[in-house]
């Protein structure tokens, strides 16, 4: 746990800008926020990358939070599929860290780049 | 139910190896594999997103790199932004936010690329370089 200095005015609105951003991003498209979280806080507040990380991360716990709470008053949530898909995510992400020492990271990159194309390509056909 | 598991399971093993979320494989899978629409999917994603973010910030907390008080500042700070982002997305309609969601996708496909190329110099993005004390490359 590092200790955090007094926050001055200036750090406490970049924070707040960080979170209306992340914020919006998150509400907008559904997701965590951590890549629009992680490296703002590196470049405005001068954080290392695992601070960054596991900091966004805990933010994003009131983000996805409140966030999921909003599109509930909108009856969007479907509770069962966000059970059955988040639960076993948690055990994904256990491989996923064990994994990350086996396999070269750019070969990751560039399969996960490739979903995320084929994602788009479905998604704009549809 | 196993198409459900499945979308979890991979996107939590993404989260694991690149250190950014399953989220934005969530949503895809729930409207590719399960058949919600736009905002059901986005909705969903976000509920689903909370178990990860817990476990992982008890993780990371007990490593001490969780900066607890700048992380309460940033979630309150974000309430507004995020109840203003869901309200956007519902304003708008499903294929105009799909095809945006698209475009992401794509915006986030192209910076993994540039951070494949430029992995082993040091040049990886922010967000990308997550698990970079886990490799012995990065």
């Amino acid at each position: 746990m590092q200790v955090v200095p007094e926050a001055s005015l200036h750090r406490s609105l970049r924070l707040a800008a960080i979170g209306t951003l992340a914020g919006l991003f998150s509400g907008l498209f559904g997701v965590g926020g951590g890549s629009v979280i992680v490296p703002l806080l590196v470049l405005w507040l001068g954080y290392g990358e695992h601070a960054a990380t596991a900091t966004s991360l805990a933010a994003i716990i009131f983000i996805a939070g409140f966030a999921a709470l909003t599109q509930g008053l909108y009856g969007n949530v479907h509770v069962l599929d966000a059970l059955l898909i988040g639960v076993p995510a948690v055990g994904g992400v256990l491989i996923g860290t064990w994994l990350a020492q086996r396999i070269p990271a750019r070969t990751v990159s560039l399969l996960f780049a490739g979903v995320l194309v084929l994602s788009a390509v479905e998604l704009i056909l549809r | 139910m196993t198409g459900a598991v499945a979308i979890g399971l991979a996107g939590g093993i993404i989260a694991g190896l690149l250190g950014v979320g399953g989220g934005v494989l969530f949503v895809p899978g729930l409207v590719i594999f399960l058949g919600l629409d736009q905002h059901q999917a986005e909705a969903t994603s976000l509920l689903a997103i909370i178990p990860v973010a817990i476990v992982g910030t008890y993780v990371q907390d007990r490593y001490g790199n969780v900066r607890r008080g700048d992380a309460l500042l940033l979630g309150l700070l974000s309430l507004a932004g995020a109840a203003g982002g869901v309200v956007l997305a519902n304003a708008l309609s499903g294929t105009v936010l799909r095809d945006a969601f698209a475009g992401l996708l794509l915006i986030i496909a192209g910076q993994f690329v540039r951070r494949a190329l430029a992995s082993g110099d040091g040049a990886a993005p922010a967000s990308a370089a997550a698990n970079s004390h886990r490799r012995e490359k990065a």
